[in-house]
C-alpha cells in the first residue's frame, strides 16, 4: 500500500517534470524540471530497493551533468536565447511520426498481451546488499566491457580537450 | 505508550525532532565559537557584550535575523530567489540522517550512507547556483560559477579520499565502518601502517573546499565579491544560507570522524585498562576543570549579572562533569561524549586553517584541485589497496 502510494508519487514527479522540462521557456526553469524529473527516477530505483543505484542517480545526474547543464545556461545571456527561434514549424510532420510511433506500440503490445503476465516476485536479494552484487557484475563479470567502456569515455575527454585547446 | 516507545520509528522520529530543532541552536554556538576562536588567534576578544563572554550572542543574532525584513529584488526570479536556500537548507540537514552519533542513536543505518552524504551535499550545489542567479546581480552571478566550479572539482577529491577509507571498511554503511573499525583495533587513519594519513590529509583540505571555508571561500571573497551568491539575501533566508553552511561543516567533520576517526569509539576502544582514563577522567576533568575555569573569569568581569551567570554556567559544567562518574549515565552518554569531541576538535581545527591561511587565487585553487588533490587521493587509492591486498 504504502510502495504503490511512493511509486505513483515518484511516477507523477517524473512525468511531471519530463512535460515542464520541454514546456517551460526559461532555460533555467526546464533544468530545474529535468532535475525534479530525475530525483523521481531516483526514488523509483529506491523503491526497488536498488539503493546503490538511488544514489549514484543522485550524486551524477544531479550533482555532476545538472550542475554543469546550469552553470552553462549562467554564461549563456538568456534574453538573446530566447529571441532566436527555438521551434521549426515542423509540428504537423512531428504529430504525424508520434502517431505512427503510438500506433505501432500499441500494436506490439495488443499482440503480445498473452506474454504480459507478470511473473511471481523474485527472490528476496542475497545477503550482502545491492551495492557488493553491482560490484561483482561490474567488475568480475562484465569486466571487459566495463573497461571498454571507460577507455570510450577517456577517449571522449581527451578529444573534448584537444578541441577546445584549437580554438583557443 | 509502551508500543510507542518500543516502535521502530520511535527514536528515528525523535532524533530527527532533535536534529531539525536542536540543530539551529548549534549552528549558532558554533558560529560564537568561531567567532570566539578568531579573534583569539587574531588577539582580539570578539563578542563580550551580550552575556558572560558574549555567551548569548547567538540568541540574540538569531532573533534579529528573524524579525529582518526579508527583501526580495524587483528584478530577481521571484519563485526561485524564494526556493534556494530550501535546497541548501534541506539537503545540508538530510545528510545528517546517516550520521551515527553513537552505537545506537541515528536516524538511519543505510547500507549505501556515504554515498547518501555526498549526494546531499551535490544537490546541495545547487541551493547555491540557483540562488546566486535567481538574484539576477553580478556579483551573486559570479559567487555562484565560481562555487559551481569549485565543489564539482572538489566533490571528485573529496569522494576518491573517502573512497581509501571505505576500502579499509569494506562497506558503505557508515555504522559499520565504525564497528569494524573497533573489531580492528584501530582508527583507519593509522591504517596500512599509516598510509592512510594520506587520504585523510585530501579529505581535510577537500573539506575545507567542501564547505566553502577560507582559504578556499571563493564564492563569497567578500574582498572581490562582496558576499558572492548570497549578496541579495538578507534576514530569514540568508540565515537559512547560514544554516545549511555550518550544518555542512558539521557535517563534513562527522564524515571525518566516522571514517578517519572511529566514530563514537575511544581512543584505543580494545584496550580494556584504559576505560577508566579515557571514559571516566578525561570527559570529567574537561567539564568539572572547564567549570571551575569559570570562577576565576567570573572575578574580572565589570557587570553584576555576567558575573552570576558565569557562575551559574560553571555549576551546570561540573554537574555535567559529575554525570560522567555515575558508571550507568556513562555507560548511556559517553559514546555521544566522545563522537561530539572529536567532531568539536575537526570543527576547531577548521576555524583554525581560517584564521591562519590567506584566500587561494582562482586559478591556484584550481591547480590544487585537479592537478595536486584529485592524483594525490588516486594514488592514494592505489597504495592502499596494494597494501590491504597484500595485508589479507
Amino acid at each position: 500500500m504504502l510502495d504503490a502510494v511512493f511509486f505513483y508519487t515518484f511516477a507523477l514527479m517524473t512525468l511531471t517534470g519530463a512535460v515542464l522540462t520541454i514546456t517551460r521557456k526559461s532555460a533555467v526553469h526546464s533544468a530545474i524540471w529535468l532535475i525534479v524529473s530525475l530525483l523521481g527516477v531516483a526514488g523509483l530505483y529506491l523503491l526497488q530497493q536498488a539503493e546503490f543505484l538511488f544514489a549514484v542517480q543522485i550524486v551524477l545526474y544531479i550533482g555532476g551533468i545538472m550542475v554543469l547543464f546550469l552553470f552553462v545556461i549562467m554564461l549563456v545571456n538568456l534574453d538573446e536565447a530566447a529571441k532566436q527561434r527555438q521551434f521549426n514549424n515542423q509540428r504537423w510532420i512531428a504529430l504525424g511520426c508520434a502517431v505512427i510511433v503510438g500506433a505501432e506500440i500499441l500494436y506490439v503490445l495488443a499482440k503480445g498481451t498473452a506474454s504480459l503476465s507478470l511473473p511471481a516476485p523474485a527472490a528476496a536479494p542475497a545477503a550482502g546488499g545491492n551495492t557488493e552484487q553491482i560490484a561483482v557484475s561490474l567488475f568480475r563479470d562484465y569486466l571487459l566491457p566495463f573497461e571498454a567502456a571507460s577507455l570510450l569515455l577517456l577517449a571522449a575527454i581527451v578529444g573534448s580537450v584537444i578541441m577546445a585547446k584549437r580554438r583557443a | 505508550m509502551e508500543t510507542i516507545l518500543s516502535h521502530p520509528l520511535f527514536l528515528p522520529f525523535v532524533m530527527t525532532l532533535v536534529i531539525v530543532f536542536g540543530f539551529p541552536l548549534l549552528a549558532g554556538y558554533m558560529v560564537l565559537v568561531e567567532r570566539k576562536v578568531l579573534a583569539d588567534l587574531q588577539v582580539r576578544l570578539g563578542p563580550m557584550r551580550v552575556g558572560p563572554h558574549g555567551f548569548l550572542q547567538p540568541i540574540a543574532d538569531a532573533v534579529k535575523l528573524l524579525i529582518k525584513e526579508d527583501i526580495i529584488p524587483e528584478d530577481s526570479d521571484k519563485s526561485i530567489f524564494w526556493f534556494a536556500p530550501m535546497i541548501s537548507t534541506f539537503t545540508a540537514l538530510t545528510s545528517f540522517a546517516v550520521l551515527p552519533f553513537s552505537a545506537s542513536l541515528r536516524v538511519a543505518d543505510v547500507n549505501v550512507g556515504i554515498l547518501i552524504v555526498s549526494a546531499m551535499s551535490a544537490v546541495g550545489i545547487l541551493g547555491i547556483i540557483l540562488g546566486g542567479w535567481a538574484s539576477n546581480s553580478h556579483y551573486s552571478l559570479l559567487g555562484a560559477l565560481r562555487s559551481a566550479a569549485q565543489l564539482v572539482s572538489y566533490e571528485v577529491a573529496l569522494a576518491l579520499a573517502l573512497l581509501s577509507g571505505v576500502m579499509a571498511a569494506g562497506t558503505l554503511s557508515m555504522v559499520q565502518i565504525v564497528k569494524n573499525q573497533q573489531s580492528q583495533g584501530l582508527w583507519f587513519v593509522f591504517d596500512n601502517f599509516g598510509f592512510m594519513i594520506v587520504p585523510f590529509v585530501c579529505y581535510m583540505i577537500a573539506a575545507v573546499a567542501e564547505t566553502n571555508r577560507a582559504p578556499f571561500d571563493l564564492p563569497e571573497a567578500e574582498s572581490e565579491l562582496v558576499a558572492g551568491y548570497h549578496t541579495e539575501y538578507s534576514g530569514f533566508r540568508w540565515a537559512l544560507y547560514f544554516l545549511s553552511e555550518y550544518a555542512a561543516m558539521f557535517v563534513v567533520s562527522s564524515v571525518m570522524v566516522t571514517v578517519f576517526w572511529g566514530g563514537w569509539l575511544r581512543p584505543f576502544p580494545n584496550v580494556n585498562w584504559l576505560e577508566i582514563p579515557f571514559n571516566y577522567a578525561f570527559p570529567a576533568i574537561l567539564f568539572i576543570g572547564s567549570g571551575v575555569w569559570c570562577f576565576p573569569m567570573s572575578k574580572r568581569l565589570p557587570y553584576a549579572p555576567h558575573r552570576l551567570f558565569l557562575i551559574v554556567l560553571a555549576l551546570i559544567l561540573i554537574g555535567i562533569g559529575g554525570l560522567f562518574l555515575i558508571p550507568m549515565v556513562n555507560l548511556a552518554i559517553i559514546d555521544i561524549f566522545w563522537f561530539f569531541f572529536k567532531v568539536s576538535v575537526a570543527i576547531y581545527s577548521l576555524i583554525w586553517v581560517r584564521g591562519t591561511f590567506p584566500r587561494f587565487r582562482y586559478d591556484q585553487l584550481m591547480n590544487i584541485g585537479w592537478k595536486v588533490m584529485i592524483p594525490t587521493a588516486l594514488g592514494a587509492i592505489f597504495v592502499n589497496a596494494l597494501i590491504g591486498m597484500a595485508k589479507s
